[in-house]
C-alpha cells in the first residue's frame, strides 16, 4: 500500500459515543475514537480508566451497550473476535500466546495452512510466506524454529506477522513494551513505523509516557471510563498528559529523599548459582535505595530469589544485620528481617482467589498467633492497617484480591511485605504495568521506607525509575555485576553500556 | 449483594449440610426401618471408616494433593494385625506397630511426592496397588476373626442404650482436632494458600514440602487406624478389607465442597458430604435398591459434587453483579 498523506480524512475505524457497563460499573461512557491509516495513535489513562474495555470493544470481545462502531465509515457490529479479525483488526497483547512446540511458520498459519492437493499442508509455501512477512517487518527470524525459547519481543513480532498475514489494517498494541528491554523497544518501534508507512492504523497503549511521545502523533485520554481529550501530541508536555490522565497535577514521579546511609543491613558475598549467576557481591546499607539494573535475563531476579532462599545457592553467603542466612529457607530469611516483593504479582505475590485480608495476613500467620491459633482480630487489624496506609482502593477487605485493579493488587503485595516490618526490602519490578499515579505513590513509599532506615534493593527494567530512585546502581550482564555507579554519575548511557557488556568509559 | 445472608448461604458446604438434613428428615418420616436404633447404629458404624479417612484427606485435598492408597493402607494394616495376632503377639503391641506401619506408608507417599516432585495422583495409584499386594503376601487368603472380645465390642458396640457406636466419641474428638487445625491454626490456614497458589505460598515463607509431607504421614496414620477399626468392627481381618474405600472418601470429600484443584472448602462441608453419602447408601439399601444401582448413584453424586460448587460460585458471582471473567481493568 502507498504511503498516505497525513491529511487523509477518512478514519479506517471509529467509535462513536460508545458505552459499556458491567453490572453497576460503567466501564465506558460515551467514548469516541478515530483511527486513521498511516498514523500511530496513543490511548492513555490510568489503570481502570477503561482502556482494556475499549480495546475489547474494538476487538469484538465486548459488545457495546450503546454507540456505533464505524468501519470505513460504515456502521458495523462485531459479533465476536472473528468478525473483528476478518475486518482487518488485530490485537497484540503484552504477553503473546504462541504454541511453544510449533514452529514460527506453524504458529502464524495455525488452522489455515496453505494446502496442496489431497489437503496436504504446503510447507514450502507457508515457509516462503513467513519469510516475506519477516522481510516486510525488517526482522530476521528463522521461520522453522520452534516458538519455545523465543524472547517476549520475538514472540510479539510473530504475533504481528500473524496479524499481517490476515491483512490487518488496524493494529492494536496493548502495552507491548512492558516486558521489553531498550533495544527490543527500539526494534519494535522500527516495525511499527514500517507498518505505519505501509498505511496501517496503529493504536498504541503504554504506561511509559516517553514512548508515547516518541512514536505517536495523536493521543486519546480516558479517565474513569470517560473521554477526556483526543488531540495531537505536538506541543504537549509529559506533565500535560499526566494531568489529563490523573485529573490533577501529579507531585513528582520520583520523590527521592536524600538519606544518609547507615550501617550495612544486607551483605551478599560471592553468591553463585551455577549457570545462572556468578560471584555476586554487594552491600545495601540502612537508608539506601540500591538499584539493580540490567537486561531481561541478566540474572537479576535469580539473584533476588537466591538471596531470599526461594532457590538454593551453590556458593557464597548472605547476611542480614550480621546474621548469616541459611541456604534455601525463605521462612528464616523473613525471620531475619528480609522481605521480597516478587516480580510476578499474579503468580508469586498473591493468591488471587483469596481475600485482601488473608493475602496480607499470609506473611503474618506466625506472628498473629494467640495460644497456637490464628488471632483473627489481630490479623484483620494488621491487614486493615496496611491496606489503609498504602491507600489500597477496595470495597471490602474480605473481597477477593482478584477484584482489584493491577495497581491496587501491587499495593496489596507491598502491604503484605511491609506488614512484616522488614529491615531489608527487595522489590522486583515494583511498578511494572501499573499506572503513573500509583507509580508515583509506590516511589514515595520506597523513599519514605529508606528514610525510616530500611535498606531497599530495587530491581527494575525501567531505566528512568532506576535513575530517579536509586542512590547507587548495580548493573548486571550475563550473570555478573559489571558496574557499580553512584547516583551522581548514573546516566542512561552509562547503565546501558554496562548492561550490554560494553565496558563503561 | 454478596454478603446478604441468602447469598452467603449459597456456599456449597451449607447446601450439602441442608441436603443432609432434608434427607434425614425425609428418611425418618417416610422410609420404613430407617429410624430404629439398630439401623442408625449400622449407618454410623458403616460410615465411620469413610469419615475417619476423610479428616486428613480434606486437609490433603485443600493443599492440592490427594492420596488414593488409603484403602490399601487400611487393608495392609488390618492384614498385618491379623498375621501378628496369629503369631500370638499381644494386641496391645500389635496396634501401635500397625499405626507405625501406617505412618511409614504415608511417609513413602509423601517422600515420593515432595522429594521427587511426582504428582500425588500417580504416586498413590502406584502405592494403592503395592500396599494391597503386600497385604495379600502377608495374610494370603486367610481371615482372622478371633480378636479379643473387649476390642471387638469397642469397635462394634454402642454407648449404653443409645444407637451411637462407642467409636463415635473418639471420632468426634478427632473431628474437632482436624477442624481446629485446618481453620484456626497457622498451619491449616496456610494450606489454603498452598493449594490455591503454591508458588505464592513459597514466596510467603510457607514451608510447602514439609507441610505436604506431614499431611501424607497423617493420612497414612488415619488410614491405618481405620484399618484396625475395620478389622475389629467387622471381626474380620482379610487382605481385601476396605477395598474401594478410597473412592467413597474422595467422592464424599468432593461432595462436601472441597475443590479438587485445592485451596477451597471447609471440614464441616466435607463431613456433611461423608454422612450425606452414607445416609443415601443406607436409605437405598432399605428401599431394596440393587447394589449396582447404588454404585451408579454414587457416581452421579461424584460428578454433581465436582459441578455443584462451581455452579454455586457462579450464582454468587452473578448476584454480586460482577462477571468474573470480564472485570474491567486496564
Amino acid at each position: 500500500m502507498n504511503h498516505r498523506s497525513d491529511t487523509d480524512p477518512a478514519p479506517v475505524l471509529a467509535l462513536k459515543d460508545i458505552s459499556k457497563s458491567f453490572g453497576a460499573v460503567r466501564a465506558l461512557r460515551d467514548v469516541s475514537l478515530e483511527l486513521f491509516p498511516g498514523e500511530v495513535h496513543a490511548l492513555a489513562g490510568e489503570n481502570g480508566a477503561g482502556k482494556s474495555t475499549l480495546i475489547k470493544a474494538l476487538a469484538g470481545v465486548h459488545r457495546p451497550d450503546a454507540g456505533q462502531l464505524l468501519l470505513d465509515g460504515e456502521p458495523t457490529v462485531f459479533h465476536g473476535p472473528a468478525d473483528a479479525r476478518d475486518a482487518g483488526i488485530a490485537v497484540i497483547y503484552q504477553e503473546p500466546t504462541l504454541f511453544p512446540d510449533l514452529s514460527i511458520t506453524e504458529n502464524i498459519f495455525m488452522g489455515r495452512q496453505p494446502r496442496r492437493s489431497l489437503g496436504r499442508i504446503d510447507h514450502r509455501a507457508a515457509h516462503t510466506a513467513t519469510l516475506a512477512l519477516m522481510q516486510r517487518l525488517g526482522v530476521e527470524l528463522d521461520p522453522d524454529r520452534p516458538a519455545r525459547g523465543l524472547s517476549i519481543a520475538d514472540q510479539q513480532i510473530v504475533e504481528i506477522a500473524k496479524a499481517l498475514s490476515f491483512d490487518a489494517r488496524v493494529l492494536i498494541m496493548d502495552e507491548p513494551t512492558a516486558a521489553l528491554t531498550g533495544s527490543e523497544v527500539a526494534r519494535l518501534f522500527g516495525v511499527v513505523r514500517a507498518l505505519r508507512d505501509q498505511g496501517a492504523a496503529v493504536l498504541f497503549i503504554s504506561h511509559r509516557l516517553e514512548e508515547i511521545f516518541q512514536i505517536c502523533r495523536r493521543v486519546t485520554t480516558l479517565r474513569d471510563g470517560a473521554l477526556i481529550s483526543s488531540e495531537p501530541l505536538d506541543g504537549m508536555t509529559e506533565d500535560d498528559l499526566v494531568r489529563r490522565m490523573v485529573g490533577r497535577d501529579l507531585d513528582e514521579l520520583y520523590p527521592k529523599q536524600d538519606v544518609r546511609a547507615g550501617e550495612v543491613a544486607l551483605s551478599v558475598r560471592r553468591l553463585t548459582r551455577e549457570g545462572v549467576f556468578t560471584d555476586i557481591s554487594f552491600d545495601v546499607r540502612r537508608g539506601e535505595i540500591v538499584g539493580l539494573a540490567g537486561l531481561v535475563g541478566a540474572g537479576r531476579t535469580e539473584v533476588a530469589r537466591a538471596v531470599f532462599g526461594i532457590d538454593r545457592r551453590d556458593a557464597g553467603e548472605v547476611e542480614v544485620d550480621g546474621r548469616t542466612l541459611a541456604n534455601g529457607a525463605p521462612s528464616l530469611a523473613m525471620a531475619a528481617g528480609l522481605a521480597l516483593v516478587p516480580e510476578d504479582r499474579r503468580a508469586q505475590g498473591l493468591v488471587m482467589g483469596m481475600s485482601i485480608e488473608r493475602n496480607i495476613g499470609l506473611t503474618g500467620l506466625r506472628t498473629t498467633v494467640k495460644g497456637g491459633l490464628v488471632d483473627r482480630d489481630a490479623e484483620r487489624s494488621r491487614s486493615l492497617d496496611w491496606a489503609v496506609k498504602l491507600q489500597v482502593k477496595y470495597a471490602r477487605i474480605a473481597d477477593a484480591v482478584s477484584t482489584l485493579s493491577g495497581g491496587n493488587q501491587q499495593k496489596v503485595v507491598l502491604a503484605k511485605w511491609l506488614a512484616t516490618g522488614p529491615k531489608v526490602l527487595i522489590v522486583d519490578e515494583p511498578t511494572r504495568g501499573i499506572d503513573v499515579g500509583t507509580k508515583a505513590e509506590v516511589h514515595r513509599l520506597l523513599s519514605e521506607l529508606a528514610a525510616d532506615g530500611v535498606a531497599v534493593l530495587m530491581i527494575s527494567s525501567d531505566l528512568p525509575e532506576i535513575l530517579g530512585m536509586a542512590d547507587r546502581v548495580l548493573v548486571m550482564h550475563e550473570g555478573r555485576i559489571t558496574a557499580e555507579i553512584p547516583r551522581s554519575e548514573a546516566t542512561e548511557e552509562a547503565v546501558m553500556a554496562a548492561a550490554t557488556g560494553r565496558a563503561a568509559a | 449483594m454478596a454478603d446478604s445472608p441468602l447469598a452467603r448461604a449459597i456456599r456449597w458446604d451449607t447446601v450439602v449440610g441442608a441436603l443432609l438434613l432434608v434427607l434425614l428428615l425425609m428418611s425418618f418420616g417416610f422410609v420404613d426401618g430407617f429410624g430404629n436404633a439398630l439401623n442408625l447404629s449400622f449407618l454410623i458404624g458403616n460410615t465411620l471408616p469413610i469419615a475417619l479417612i476423610a479428616l486428613p484427606m480434606t486437609l490433603l485435598v485443600v493443599a492440592g494433593e490427594i492420596d488414593l492408597s488409603v484403602a490399601s493402607t487400611a487393608g495392609l494394616s488390618g492384614s498385618v494385625m491379623g498375621a501378628l495376632w496369629n503369631q500370638g503377639m499381644a494386641i496391645e503391641t500389635i496396634i501401635p506397630l500397625c499405626l507405625l506401619l501406617g505412618v511409614v506408608c504415608g511417609l513413602v507417599n509423601g517422600l515420593l511426592v515432595t522429594r521427587l516432585g511426582l504428582p500425588s495422583l500417580a504416586v498413590t495409584i502406584g502405592t494403592l496397588a503395592a500396599y494391597r499386594g503386600i497385604a495379600q503376601i502377608v495374610l494370603g487368603s486367610d481371615a482372622v476373626t478371633d480378636f479379643p472380645t473387649q476390642y471387638q465390642d469397642f469397635a462394634a458396640g454402642s454407648i449404653g442404650d443409645t444407637f451411637l457406636p462407642r467409636a463415635f466419641l473418639p471420632f468426634l474428638v478427632l473431628l474437632v482436632i482436624a477442624a481446629v487445625v485446618l481453620h484456626a491454626t497457622p498451619f491449616g490456614r496456610s494450606l489454603f494458600a498452598v493449594g490455591a497458589n503454591e508458588e505464592a505460598a513459597r514466596f510467603a515463607g510457607i514451608r510447602v514440602k514439609r507441610q505436604k509431607l506431614l499431611l501424607f504421614v497423617a493420612t497414612g496414620f488415619m488410614a491405618s487406624l481405620t484399618g484396625i477399626f475395620w478389622a475389629l468392627h467387622y471381626a474380620s481381618a482379610r487382605y481385601d478389607n476396605a477395598t474401594g474405600l478410597e473412592l467413597s472418601v474422595v467422592a464424599a470429600v468432593l461432595l462436601g465442597g472441597i475443590d479438587f484443584d485445592g485451596g477451597k472448602g471447609t471440614l464441616g462441608g466435607a463431613i456433611a458430604g461423608v454422612f450425606l453419602l452414607g445416609a443415601a447408601q443406607n436409605v437405598m439399601s432399605l428401599l431394596n435398591v440393587s447394589a449396582q444401582s447404588q454404585i451408579v448413584v454414587t457416581g452421579v453424586l461424584l460428578v454433581v459434587s465436582v459441578l455443584g460448587p462451581r455452579v454455586a460460585r457462579q450464582i454468587s458471582v452473578a448476584r454480586a453483579g460482577r462477571p468474573a471473567a470480564s472485570t474491567p481493568t486496564s
